[in-house]
């Protein structure tokens, strides 16, 4: 008969035991994650050389994904025309509609929900595939037909990815403020003129649109490549794709959104911390 | 898909995506930092510089010609040395007097560069002579208050009781 | 090196994990030319044995030598220019989903040189001709019934002429015509390629009606050996129970288990 007060550290320490072998399960992973990149990236020759592979992997991750991107875009930039208009007219200054609605656009809310969008999109998509492909053994197939499954079917759907974030971004915050531009000037009529004008002063082109679009290319990458790991590590069973999906999708997420906070910090304010 | 339909697809995409790109970089943003090519830098010490930062516009009749490159502290005059960085195009003589001023009322602040009329003009390491601190909001007000205070002992022969608000 | 052999297995023991051997001091010879039949429970590693013979995995002791060279001694390069002389016709046929018939046989083709694309369509209809499936070249493998799909990947696993081709359960699932028109056409192939075969399975009357000599595997060893005639006949029990199907023999028919009545006991109380 165990004395209860034993009892109850034995389970504290399996407690702490297992919460131990989690993390380090955590940065094992990691680690063969990175060299996983690396490799992917080192065996990219495949994927740039035979450039109709990479394209293929566009249509699937890019055009694919305008759809909704297009049209969450062209909402999200309603609604900060409409709730900002809200807030800026009480210190009379609606005439900064288009400064709020770009600056926010452009800076954060372009690159980071359309990155939102693109994983849950096309990351879950691209985790699916891959993972199926291992499943049914068509990765084998390919390894035993002496073709590095790797450079053939991961590099250009990872590249594929690369190259369309951006764009998707891009085309995510002109939407907004096309959206923006609808509410406040045709809908709420604030002035054409200071809407563009006022917003041509305030945005820069280094300072807020180049670091979105590096925002953009940063995201682009972090959630390709979990998406390509996760469906390459995914157990070839059913519920093992499914749950790689589902992980793709909430890493990716969680990935972007700590990535946004690092490089707004590093970006805008690096002036003002001290 | 066949593969010419993908192909067509995947063009548009990536036009329409570079001409999203263009659009903002033209129609939304402005170049002011990018066609800044060549800039040389003046010093000016200040005695307070209030809220300016670095990266603060210098504006000179309202236009930006200039951007704040960094803010120190002269331990020895123990006044803020502001180091500038101007835009190669616009020279300015030797006696231009700098202000720290206000955008607005509770704006951000900048420089105000006022030229004056010397010939010979400033170069790349040279010092403005002719500075004007911030303003600041507390000094401003004791200001004001020992001006009325003054003001009304020599109207009369009380002070005011209560200052102007 | 024997002179005529295409495989040699050599002592051979792996495990995934170290602590646990799949493989036991595993010795084989395939001779160039002949059917060979690998046969067993599931679990018993013959289809570990494959991985090992295509070189997926290193032994953890002993030698595996393949078509002239030890597997060991292959860099990435001597790896992928032995596989091309390899074929490999996986469980499930393994086609690419994304690909239609013709691209999936053409694929090793496309991969490995620079061949003009006149000579690569000859090469497709050549091969599936063989296999019979020629007015099915523009189909999607999702369109194609089992035994169709099986004999697609046929196809594909003899696009380059291998000269040693190995197949991975290749009758799992299959109707009893797909069944017989796999198990000819593994014969004619190899024949007429003058290539190896090497057949992992444990359908066990069919094969041994085809093969020229079998490996009985149990629990990572090789417990038999022989031709079919041999085989049929074998006086080896686990051997007998496996080729006329009997329920009782050295495999048991119940899971161990406590007492039956401890059970009952339990659950009427």
């Amino acid at each position: 008969m165990i004395v209860p007060r034993e009892k109850i550290v034995q389970q504290l320490r399996e407690r702490l035991e297992r919460l131990g072998s989690r993390v380090t399960s955590i940065v094992w992973r990691l680690g063969f994650a990175s060299r996983f990149l690396y490799y992917l990236v080192m065996h990219s020759g495949t994927a740039l050389r035979r450039f109709r592979l990479t394209v293929a992997e566009v249509y699937f991750a890019g055009v694919l994904s305008l759809v909704i991107i297009l049209v969450s875009g062209l909402f999200v930039g309603m609604v900060l025309a409409l709730q900002g208009y809200e807030t800026l007219q009480r210190f009379g200054a609606s005439e900064s509609l288009g400064v709020l609605v770009a600056l926010s656009l452009v800076r954060e809310l372009g690159p980071v929900v359309a990155g939102l969008l693109f994983a849950s999109r096309a990351g879950s998509a691209i985790t699916a595939e891959i993972g199926l492909m291992k499943a049914t053994e068509q990765l084998s197939a390919m390894e035993m037909m002496a073709v590095d499954p790797v450079a053939r079917v991961v590099a250009p759907r990872f590249w594929g990815g690369v190259i369309s974030m951006p764009l998707l971004a891009a085309l995510f915050s002109a939407m907004g403020i096309f959206g923006g531009y609808l509410v406040g000037v045709q809908l709420i009529g604030v002035d054409a003129g200071a809407f563009w004008s006022q917003m041509q002063a305030a945005v820069d082109l280094r300072n807020d649109i180049m670091n979105g679009v590096i925002k953009s290319v940063v995201f682009g990458i972090a959630v390709t490549w979990i998406a390509v790991f996760e469906g390459y590590d995914a157990p070839p069973t059913a519920e093992g794709v499914s749950r790689a999906t589902t992980r793709t999708v909430v890493t990716s997420s969680l990935a972007i959104l700590a990535l946004d906070f690092v490089l707004t910090a590093l970006m805008f304010t690096g002036g003002n911390t001290k | 898909m066949n593969r010419s339909a993908i192909d067509l697809w995947v063009g548009v995409f990536v036009v329409t995506g570079i001409a999203a790109l263009l659009f903002l970089a033209l129609k939304v943003g402005n170049l002011a930092t990018f066609s800044s090519g060549q800039a040389y830098q003046v010093f000016a010490k200040f005695a307070n510089i209030g809220g300016l930062k670095a990266r603060a516009p210098i504006k000179s009749a309202g236009v930006v010609v200039g951007r704040v490159a960094s803010i120190r502290f002269d331990n020895e005059s123990y006044e803020a040395i502001v180091e500038m960085n101007l835009d190669a195009q616009y020279q300015f003589p030797r006696d231009t007097t700098a202000k720290i001023l206000t955008s607005g009322i509770l704006g951000e602040q900048y420089v105000g560069l006022e030229a004056g009329g010397d010939g010979v003009m400033l170069k790349s390491g040279d010092r403005l002579r002719l500075t004007q601190s911030a303003v600041v909001l507390e000094n401003l007000i004791s200001q004001f208050l020992f001006s009325k205070a003054s003001e009304a002992k020599d109207t009369g022969k009380e002070p005011a009781k209560e200052p102007a608000k | 090196m024997q002179k005529d052999s295409i495989v040699e297995i050599e002592g051979v023991w792996f495990g995934y994990d170290a602590a646990r051997p799949v493989l036991r001091d595993i010795n084989l010879t395939i001779p160039r030319g002949a059917v060979v039949g690998i046969m067993g429970q599931s679990g018993c590693g013959k289809t570990t044995l494959l991985r090992i013979i295509m070189a997926a995995y290193l032994p953890t002791r002993g030698t595996a030598k393949v078509l002239g060279g030890a597997t060991r001694d292959l860099d990435r390069d001597g790896l992928y220019a032995m596989r091309r002389k390899m074929g490999m016709l996986f469980q499930f046929g393994a086609l690419f989903t994304d690909l239609s018939v013709y691209e999936n046989v053409a694929f090793p083709m496309r991969e490995h040189g620079e061949l003009p694309e006149e000579l690569i369509h000859d090469l497709v209809m050549l091969k599936l001709q063989a296999v019979g499936l020629r007015g099915a070249a523009q189909r999607m493998p999702t369109e194609l019934s089992g035994g169709m799909g099986r004999r697609v990947a046929l196809a594909r696993s003899i696009a380059l002429d291998p000269r040693l081709i190995l197949y991975d359960e290749p009758f799992t699932g299959l109707d009893p015509i797909s069944f017989g028109v796999i198990v000819r056409l593994i014969r004619e192939l190899n024949d007429s390629l003058g290539a190896t075969s090497i057949i992992v399975t444990h359908d066990v009357q069919e094969a041994l009606g085809v093969v020229d000599y079998v490996y009985f595997m149990a629990a990572g060893q090789v417990i038999a050996q022989g031709t079919p005639d041999e085989i049929r006949s074998s006086s080896e029990p686990f051997v007998n129970q496996f080729v006329n199907g009997k329920l009782e023999g050295p495999v048991p028919f119940h899971y161990p288990a406590q007492d039956y009545g401890a059970d009952l006991e339990l659950a009427a109380s």
